[in-house]
């Protein structure tokens, strides 16, 4: 087995096969967030089986006020242009633009946010809890962990803006930053589903 | 009794008191033996002083291939717990006919039975095939590493917390007592009050996470990481199915993940998904964890389906038979997997037409299964056949495989299965597709990869004694549960009245001690087997006159894995190489490109096990702490850009020098 061979080259790379750093990351990441879309795949089925189950109390026309929601989701969708524009600043190497557009969406994302736990304090304050019936616990599972996604991605925002802040837009933070573009993005597509199927549909 | 009555809640402990301690004198007796092997075993570690080479060489590792081994370890420990657990029911049951109440309490009974599918499916199964996809995938495409290797290491140590957390149940409080797959309203807390369903919910959870990740890992290695040349259709069968594994995982994992959270919010917040009132609906808790339950049972088969194939052609001499045809019937099953999970629940009373429907998509599968099963025949066909030990296993797995097939697709008649469910017939039936599939697959996995992993055989003679008590003892432990589950008998019975049924328990029981036997001989062969090693040296690195790129590196290769990229060609890329005369790479040696080993895995897993306790037991100041220092460290982690290094050509040019040496000497 030893023996030389006669032609090694055609079965062996001696120079390094070239992967780019991170190079499977963005893919990777895209994959998780197929995983997570499951997720809430199961969460709006759930919301579909139960959405009528009210249990004697009160349902989406009593509950949801539709232009509290409009705002809400106004909120969402602009932080996502703002972040597109900081992808854009990404792109042209401009630190400090890319800064300046992720604090305006981490604004928006708090906004949101801010939003919509008043909208919970108040149910709950209705007592329209997520205990009342189960159309109630399907609509905060749902919501609920949409907004926790949000509260996470701020973080993640935060800490991203410190390690550009510090190290400047070196590949690895341009990779991180194009990851939680992904994962801003499909929160709003999330929400894009949740608005539609709970409050639109909900209010007909 | 074990439930402490009226348990007060205080802060500093939760709901944890002394009386949680189990009474049991079984427990007490198993407390007693595992105290006295840890603390031999801690003694031994600082004695040896292994605690630095443990931690340094194997708990931080981002190598695949240790931590491959890793969860086999894993997975080999817990077997013996989930052993320990089948037996025990064994033995009551065959024990508790005409007034005996048997051995043991209805309310250990209960647990056992849990706590054994759990294991086994879990911590065992999983394990299992997640340390063969580790070790073997990134060899088979000729790739150094994951692509992810530090996600690799900490979806290690989740899997680990998730069963250290389930073993915690043993010796702290109870585990559940509902059934591996906890159905609600009994796993609700006001069927299930205690901790039990909540061991179950956060042991599944934290390990869940593990498998998650290490699923979107696999895929994305086999997707990205693949050697020059190897396109889709040139990858080696068993990347194939790993890879198909790798699909299912993540796209049927977080549905688990998701179902267990809306029960955790019934039991902690008081919400209304599966209760019986306020509009829950428990049955929708059924259907959503078989979504994951049915392409579960896949995730377990489908990479031993791709070592049976390795092992048939190598062991033939000859290419696989149907490559291609091989490729689209794991397609076709992956995809099929999604479509039959309502079949667990013929019962559930859908009516005629979604019955029908699940129980023909159920039938159908057998279809893509079959061409399988006549591909490795066709292999076989005209070959010169080795019988080793892997081979053994293949057609012992053949063999059995296909009855319990065919008892499955029996169970997918819709009429015959509402006599059939939940009967003694079905636990024969799954025991004889997992056992004789995914165990005995396992099993030839390990004596096929053995000499790769450790440079050295696993000893003949012992294997053949393993191989053959555990054949027959399986075929003795399960055969009588088809008869009495066609006589109507339901699982999960802790006592019967029926003397008549007396004898087939005994004869199943005689099974299981000769199973019992078999796993004996198995942790002999390989004391054996590490005790005469220098014996079974295999210095070639191709013990088995090998197909695949895995068998083109050293055993056990080198932490880089491969010193030259290799270039594919077609299938059975080694075997190309051996033809062309070009088995070695040769050249000038370069730095190669390595990541950096890091504990931050084993950080991460065990702050994410002490909040899973925490909220087993309601200490929400431990819980809110430890999640808090979760996320603050997984923040701090992402501040190290560190990552990675390059091992020098020096290095790489002596261990390549020292195999051509060892070849040499071999040959």
């Amino acid at each position: 087995m030893s023996t030389p061979s006669t032609q090694p080259a055609a079965y062996w790379e001696v120079e390094p096969h070239h992967h780019e750093d991170g190079a499977s990351t963005n893919i990777g990441f895209w994959v998780y967030l197929m995983s997570d879309c499951l997720m809430f795949a199961v969460l709006f089925a759930t919301f579909g089986v139960l959405h009528g189950s009210y249990a004697a109390g009160p349902g989406p026309k009593e509950l949801f006020d539709l232009e509290l929601v409009a705002l809400n989701t106004a909120f969402l969708l602009f932080s996502s242009i703002t972040y597109g524009f900081a992808m854009l600043c990404m792109a042209r190497d401009d630190q400090r633009g890319t800064l300046r557009w992720l604090g305006i969406t981490l604004v928006f994302g708090l906004l949101f946010l801010a939003v919509e736990l008043y909208e919970f304090h108040h149910l709950i304050h209705l007592g329209a809890g997520p205990q009342r019936s189960a159309f109630l616990s399907s609509f905060f599972a749902l919501v609920g962990t949409h907004g926790l996604h949000v509260a996470f991605g701020s973080i993640w925002l935060v800490t991203l803006m410190v390690q550009v802040n510090r190290k400047g837009l070196i590949p690895a933070n341009k990779r991180r930053l194009s990851c939680l573009s992904l994962f801003w993005h499909f929160l709003d597509v999330i929400w894009i589903g949740v608005f539609t199927l709970v409050y639109l549909m909900g209010m007909i | 009794m074990a439930v402490p009555a009226n348990v007060e809640t205080t802060f500093l402990f939760g709901r944890l008191t002394l009386d949680a301690i189990p009474k049991d004198p079984i427990v007490w007796a198993t407390f007693v033996v595992v105290a006295i092997g840890g603390a031999a075993l801690v003694w031994a570690l600082t004695k040896y002083r292994l605690w630095g080479y443990l931690w340094h060489e194997w708990f931080t590792s981002v190598d695949h291939k240790k931590i491959g081994i890793m969860y086999m370890i894993l997975g080999l420990i817990m077997f013996v717990r989930g052993f320990a657990d089948a037996i025990m029911m064994r033995l009551q049951q065959a024990l508790a006919f005409g007034g005996s109440e048997g051995y043991l309490n209805a309310h250990h009974y209960d647990q056992i039975f849990t706590a054994h599918g759990v294991i086994m499916i879990f911590f065992v199964a999983m394990p299992f095939v997640t340390g063969i996809m580790n070790y073997l995938v990134p060899l088979q495409i000729g790739a150094r590493d994951v692509s992810f290797p530090f996600l690799n290491n900490f979806s290690f140590w989740m899997t680990a917390g998730g069963a250290i957390i389930v073993m915690a149940s043993l010796f702290l409080g109870e585990f559940a007592q509902t059934g591996w797959l906890a159905f609600p309203p009994l796993s609700g807390l006001h069927k299930s009050p205690y901790v039990g369903v909540d061991y179950y919910i956060w042991g599944l959870q934290v390990a869940g996470v593990g498998t998650t990740l290490s699923g979107i890992n696999l895929l994305v290695t086999i997707l990205k990481m693949r050697a020059p040349g190897m396109t889709m259709m040139k990858m080696p069968i068993f990347t194939w199915t790993s890879f198909c594994t790798n699909i299912l995982i993540v796209a049927s994992f977080p549905v688990l993940t998701a179902t267990l959270v809306l029960l955790t919010l019934d039991r902690y917040v008081g919400t209304n998904f599966f209760t019986n009132d306020l509009g829950g609906n428990p049955m929708m808790y059924i259907n959503l964890i078989w979504i994951w339950g049915h392409p579960e049972v896949y995730i377990l088969i489908l990479p031993l389906f791709g070592v049976f194939s390795e092992v048939t052609s190598t062991f033939s001499g000859k290419r696989l038979f149907g490559y291609t045809s091989m490729v689209y019937a794991t397609v076709c099953i992956t995809v099929l997997s999604y479509l039959v999970w309502l079949h667990h629940f013929f019962t559930m009373g859908s009516g005629a037409s979604v019955n029908s429907f699940f129980g023909i998509t159920t039938m159908i599968i057998s279809i893509p299964t079959g061409a399988k099963i006549f591909n490795w025949l066709f292999t076989m066909y005209q070959g010169r056949v080795r019988f080793e030990l892997p081979m053994m296993w293949t057609i012992a797995f053949m063999l059995t495989f296909t009855v319990g097939g065919m008892t499955g697709v029996l169970l997918a008649v819709p009429p015959a299965d509402f006599v059939l469910h939940n009967s003694l017939f079905l636990i024969a039936h799954f025991h004889n597709v997992i056992i004789g599939g995914v165990l005995f697959g396992s099993f030839a996995a390990i004596n096929f990869w053995w000499p790769k992993a450790f440079g050295f055989q696993l000893n003949q003679f012992w294997g053949k004694v393993s191989f053959w008590f555990w054949v027959v003892g399986f075929w003795v432990a399960f055969m009588p549960l088809y008869v009495l589950g066609l006589m109507g008998v339901t699982r999960r019975m802790r006592v019967f009245d029926d003397p008549s049924l007396q004898i087939w328990f005994i004869i199943a029981g005689i099974g299981a001690v000769m199973i019992a036997i078999g796993i004996a001989a198995m942790f002999v062969q390989f004391g054996v087997s590490i005790w005469k090693r220098n014996e079974n040296r295999d210095l070639t690195g191709d013990p088995w006159n090998g197909r695949t790129l895995e068998w083109a590196t050293s055993s056990p290769p080198a932490h880089y894995n491969f010193a030259f990229t290799p270039v594919v060609h077609g299938l059975d890329a080694y075997a190309d190489m051996k033809d062309a005369g070009a088995a070695r790479g040769q050249g000038k040696y370069l730095p190669i490109h390595m990541p950096r080993y890091t504990g931050s895995g084993v950080i991460l897993a065990g702050l994410s096990t002490v909040c899973g306790m925490a909220l087993i037991w309601y200490v929400w100041w431990l819980a809110a702490l430890s999640f808090i220092a979760l996320v603050g460290y997984a923040i701090y982690h992402t501040f190290n850009y560190d990552r990675d290094y390059y091992v020098p050509a020096e290095e790489v040019r002596l261990t390549e020098e020292a195999h051509a040496r060892q070849m040499a000497q071999g040959a």
